[in-house]
């Protein structure tokens, strides 16, 4: 059934098909809607979860965490300053090995307040141990949920499913939501292992010495390391199942490009629209926006852009005293494989400023008029 | 009025507002902005040096207050205006520091800092502006929402029991109390005036509408409607058993002072103890800041 529906209610969508059985939330802007829709499909039961109104994010996760180690398929939502309230959570529920679902709405971090979008609020949790989907339309977003509920369970880690505040998350756009019969078929029940019953009783959350502490990392970072493989087949198995692929990466029209832009989230798919504009005018380029963030896809990244003559990342986000993150991140990829390669790390959007097609014509110029970068930064429309 | 006299006409709180963050963000029929005024009034009446206070909001409606009031303010996060507040007091005793924030902030997310500032007779002013839901944000249920009320999160009515906050802040330890409603103005500001003048934890909350949100998912009606229901439902009660307080959906709102008590505040305690384990080698802090 083909609906057309706001970012935020494809999120509520994908934890109604995918049948969460607890969500916890707190009310953020821009992210209430997400959990006013699954509050109502609570209610009247047309999902059947119990819905927390939690006082905080804080408690959000800590329910949510709790919840799952009951065995329950937990999904929650929330944005910017409410996920840093999460933070000491977030460590706890990968660390835990607690498959939770969320949705994050990106938005700038304050102060200065602002609710409009930058990365930087996800981008900060890169390394709680969090699978990280960035996602580009509302499409995405519904089956990314659906398969993150897969991926997450299969390695006991938990997720992120994340979008851009307003263009995304306040914008409508036709979703075909899928027959339920037929994700329940995709995605079974949540059965863990282990989890806290009284049947088979457990504890949780011990002190760990030296002994064992070091395993359990070694251990989420090997699970961790079986994500790329295992995003992949499952988005093979949805498209077989619903005939839409996703997987760590979107790679436009980049076979034959001499520039490839970097991009996540919803700037990607503007970069979509640059690129058909640039490639009229015979400027071969192309787009590879990078879907999963975290496992990074390392072979994935080196295999598109290793035949580029130039690549240009574009961050909205920034690492302060570091570079813009994605950029950090890709060269740190392309290092030891492909050293000559240039890279241009650009930054640009912060705090909700407009990315459009001409921001990436900007970033062209700045590509073609040099061999390699000068700069680890290119700051894009700032008023300096 | 003639259209150019009109237009002299000035807000007559303006010497105390950023107007150059004017308009505000409030709905019409929002009671934020005149529990504003009753404070603007508040200090006008007490007399107090303006450079000796500070205003501090959390977020949310009401948390916007920080942001327009021309006195020394600080928006702080969510819920955090309280331990702000706390560490802007310790670190200069001699302001007098009003947190002016909504029931979301200060008994939702921010509730544990709020008992434990009253747990300390912590000497530091709260204003709660009470509209019975997360407005902010599109109506949600709050830890205010009365049993039976309707809210975005809670479409077939609200089942959980809220907190009655001058309960909760006199049980927390506050030294002074007061609900009022946004149509008891002129009480709403002596209050103020009083709680300004108090040494320890006072607390002021007041009950307003949310015509866009909370109202308007309820029916019942405009602002005007709620001050009608104010005006028929509230019942002055000085010194009521903070046990007594409870609020049901559109039931009797029982307004007052209900608490004003002398006490040791957080400073006092502290000088007095530390004062007499170490003797000479302690140095009393803060005091004197009547």
């Amino acid at each position: 059934m083909k609906k057309v529906m706001m970012g935020n209610h494809a999120l509520s969508f994908g934890g109604m098909l995918g049948r969460a059985q607890v969500i916890a939330a707190y009310p953020i802007t821009p992210q209430t809607q997400v959990v006013e829709l699954l509050s109502e499909m609570c209610a009247d039961k047309t999902l059947d979860a119990t819905f927390i109104k939690v006082e905080s994010e804080h408690s959000a996760m800590a329910a949510s965490i709790g919840a799952s180690l009951a065995g329950a398929r937990t999904f929650t939502a929330t944005s910017a300053q409410g996920l840093a309230l999460m933070h000491e959570l977030l460590h706890w529920a990968s660390g835990g090995r607690n498959p939770v679902v969320m949705g994050n709405i990106n938005r700038a971090m304050a102060p200065g307040w602002s609710i409009w979008s930058d990365q930087n609020d996800s981008l900060s949790q890169r390394d709680t141990g969090w699978i990280q989907f960035y996602c580009s339309n509302n499409q995405e977003v519904l089956d990314t949920v659906i398969q993150a509920f897969k991926v997450s369970e299969k390695l006991m880690i938990p997720s992120m499913v994340i979008l851009d505040a307003f263009t995304l998350s306040h914008t409508y756009e036709v979703v075909d939501l899928p027959d339920q019969k037929k994700v329940d078929e995709f995605l079974p029940p949540f059965r863990p292992e282990i989890k806290l019953t009284p049947d088979d009783p457990h504890a949780f959350g011990g002190l760990t010495s030296p002994e064992h502490y070091f395993e359990l990392r070694y251990k989420l970072q090997k699970d961790m390391e079986k994500a790329p493989a295992l995003i992949e087949k499952t988005g093979k198995e949805y498209e077989k199942m619903f005939g839409r692929y996703l997987g760590q990466v979107e790679e436009y029209r980049c076979d034959d490009a001499d520039f490839i832009f970097i991009t996540s989230g919803t700037v990607g798919s503007t970069a979509r629209v640059a690129i058909d504009e640039l490639r009229e005018e015979g400027v071969k380029v192309g787009n590879l926006r990078i879907k999963v963030f975290r496992p990074f896809p390392f072979e994935k990244v080196r295999n598109i852009i290793k035949k580029a003559k130039k690549v240009a990342v574009v961050d909205r986000n920034i690492s302060y005293g570091h570079h813009g993150i994605f950029y950090q991140e890709v060269k740190s990829a392309m290092f030891g494989h492909h050293n000559s390669l240039p890279i241009f790390g650009f930054i640009a959007g912060l705090g909700g400023r407009d990315v459009t097609p001409s921001t990436f014509r900007e970033i062209l110029g700045h590509v073609q008029k040099k061999d390699k970068s000068e700069e680890e930064i290119i700051w894009i429309g700032v008023k300096k | 009025m003639k259209k150019e006299d009109r237009l002299e006409q000035r807000n007559p709180i303006e010497d105390l507002l950023r107007m150059d963050r004017i308009p505000h963000i409030w709905c019409p029929g929002c009671g934020i902005g005149t529990v504003l005024t009753s404070f603007a009034e508040a200090l006008r009446k007490s007399e107090v040096d303006l450079d000796k206070i500070a205003v501090l909001s959390g977020i949310g409606c009401t948390g916007r207050v920080a942001g327009y009031v021309k006195l020394d303010s600080i928006h702080t996060t969510h819920g955090r205006a309280v331990p702000v507040a706390t560490g802007l007091k310790l670190a200069n005793p001699e302001l007098k520091v009003v947190v002016f924030s909504g029931d979301g902030d200060i008994a939702g997310i921010g509730g544990n800092h709020f008992i434990h500032a009253a747990r300390r007779n912590m000497d530091i002013m709260i204003i709660c502006v009470n509209n019975f839901n997360y407005a902010m944000t599109g109506g949600q249920v709050a830890a205010t929402t009365p049993r039976g009320a309707n809210a975005s999160t809670a479409p077939y009515g609200n089942f959980e029991y809220p907190f009655s906050l001058p309960y909760l802040a006199e049980a927390s330890g506050a030294t002074y109390v007061a609900r009022w409603t946004a149509l008891h103005l002129r009480r709403v500001t002596k209050s103020m005036q009083e709680a300004l003048k108090k040494r320890g934890f006072s607390f002021i909350e007041v009950i307003t509408p949310c015509v866009t949100l909370y109202a308007r998912r309820n029916r019942l009606g405009d602002g005007l409607n709620l001050l009608k229901y104010y005006y028929e439902k509230s019942e002055i009660q000085h010194g009521a058993d903070t046990r007594t307080l409870d609020i049901s959906y559109q039931g009797k709102l029982i307004v007052g002072k209900f608490v004003d008590i002398e006490k040791p505040t957080f400073l006092d305690c502290m000088n007095e103890h530390l004062g007499k384990v170490l003797g000479d080698k302690y140095q009393t802090y803060g005091v004197n800041n009547d």
